[in-house]
């Protein structure tokens, strides 16, 4: 049957696309049983893990179906994820053909995130945000606005394209921690610990975390416990990235910067 | 507090951009994070830090779930920007400050307070979820019920 597997391809591309915009694992696994079930396939099985779906389907009624898909963790757009979502709901009000789906879900794989300029910019609000929520003064928020800018640029154009996680946090940590020495250098802004900790929480792993925290409260334990090593070594490379650099800068000047 | 709050607010919705939030939810998440902060600056003078990041976080987590029903859409959206601010990330830099200066007794105190913010945090999400989906859905048009 033909219908049968383009109903399986469809359902395992939308969660494909759940998946890889930081959906939890319970979502992945509900938008691929409903979308099976409302096309007429009652033997569908899928296996989720935090980068890989397993999924079958086939009985003495059904053709056997069975597709396994790796999935890389990628950057998260939830707005994807949001879509997704909001298309297994009209799917269940009977609006779609299942070449509409397909059709949908090829839109939304494409669906453009914010611009770069967007990204940045969020990334240096954020940062000068946080350094006040932190007990920064105005000057140390205009600061860590700027290395804000700079450590997301280095993400975009750095980290993302060429670093491992570990090593992106690693990095990340201390160039966000050089870029504020720089700034308390030229005399932009008073509070160097403030200024550091509101640049480097654009770096913090939130997705990876709150996702870690609902999986394994979901007892989906392999997923979550994968997720939570990862937000937990993103964390410790940023700590070292940090403590590295600060360390030089303490042999260099004797700890007078301290 | 009014400044702390609208910081808090700016930076939450800061992180839905980062996050790529759809446009609209842009107000709920920085309602979201505002009153969570708002929630630990009443506390913190009169409790210890984890205690106060677990009533806030308990807030954040049902202003969430209730913004998922009504608007219908994951509550992982409203959720990881609201809980954003009160992530310890300054307990993280801490530790690795008090490390790099050789004040071993004081990293293992901020170090060990960092985790415990962490487990409030942690604490605060799974209690709430445990709320069955019904209790969120009381006051709107029921449709076929769904975990969001």
């Amino acid at each position: 049957m033909e219908d049968e597997r383009e109903v399986m391809e469809a359902a395992m591309e939308a969660g494909h696309i759940l998946l890889e915009n930081g959906a939890e694992i319970f979502r992945v696994e509900e938008t691929i049983s409903r979308i099976c079930k409302h096309y007429g396939i009652t033997s569908s099985n899928a296996f989720v893990l935090s980068n890989g779906i397993f999924a079958t389907s086939g009985n003495a009624a059904e053709e056997s179906f069975a597709k396994v898909q790796h999935i890389p963790v990628s950057g998260s757009h939830l707005n994807r994820v949001a879509a997704v979502n909001q298309l297994s709901r009209e799917i269940e009000e009977n609006r779609y053909t299942i070449a509409e789906v397909k059709e949908r879900l090829a839109q939304i794989r494409t669906m453009p995130g914010k611009s770069r300029h967007m990204l940045i910019l969020a990334s240096g609000v954020g940062s000068g945000a946080f350094c006040y929520l932190y007990g920064g003064s105005l000057i140390d928020c205009l600061a860590a606005f700027l290395t804000g800018l700079i450590v997301y640029l280095f993400v975009l154009f750095v980290s993302a394209p060429y670093l491992s996680k570990m090593v992106s946090g690693i990095a990340g940590g201390a160039v966000a921690t050089m870029a504020c020495m720089m700034l308390y250098h030229l005399g932009i802004g008073r509070h160097l610990n403030q200024m550091i900790i509101g640049s480097i929480i654009p770096l913090v792993p939130g997705v990876a975390f709150t996702n870690a925290i609902r999986d394994i409260a979901d007892e989906n334990y392999i997923a979550g416990s994968v997720r939570m090593l990862d937000a937990m070594l993103v964390f410790f490379g940023i700590a070292m990235g940090v403590g590295f650099v600060l360390t030089i800068l303490q042999r260099l000047t004797g700890g007078a910067m301290l | 507090m009014t400044g702390q709050v609208l910081a808090a607010i700016i930076g939450t919705v800061a992180f839905s951009v980062l996050y790529s939030v759809p446009r609209a939810y842009y107000p709920h998440c920085g309602f979201i994070g505002g009153a969570g902060w708002l929630v630990y600056c009443l506390l913190i003078p009169h409790t210890t830090a984890p205690e106060a990041t677990f009533f806030a976080a308990i807030l954040v987590v049902l202003l969430s779930r209730m913004s998922a029903v009504w608007e219908r859409c994951p509550v992982t959206i409203f959720l990881i920007s609201g809980i954003f601010p009160l992530v310890p990330g300054g307990g993280v830099y801490w530790t690795a400050y008090y490390i790099v200066t050789n004040q071993m007794e004081l990293a293992a105190r901020t170090g060990f307070m960092a985790v415990k913010v962490a487990v409030a945090i942690v604490l605060g999400i799974v209690l709430v979820f445990q709320l069955p989906q019904k209790v969120f859905h009381m006051g709107k048009t029921r449709n076929k019920e769904r975990k969001l």
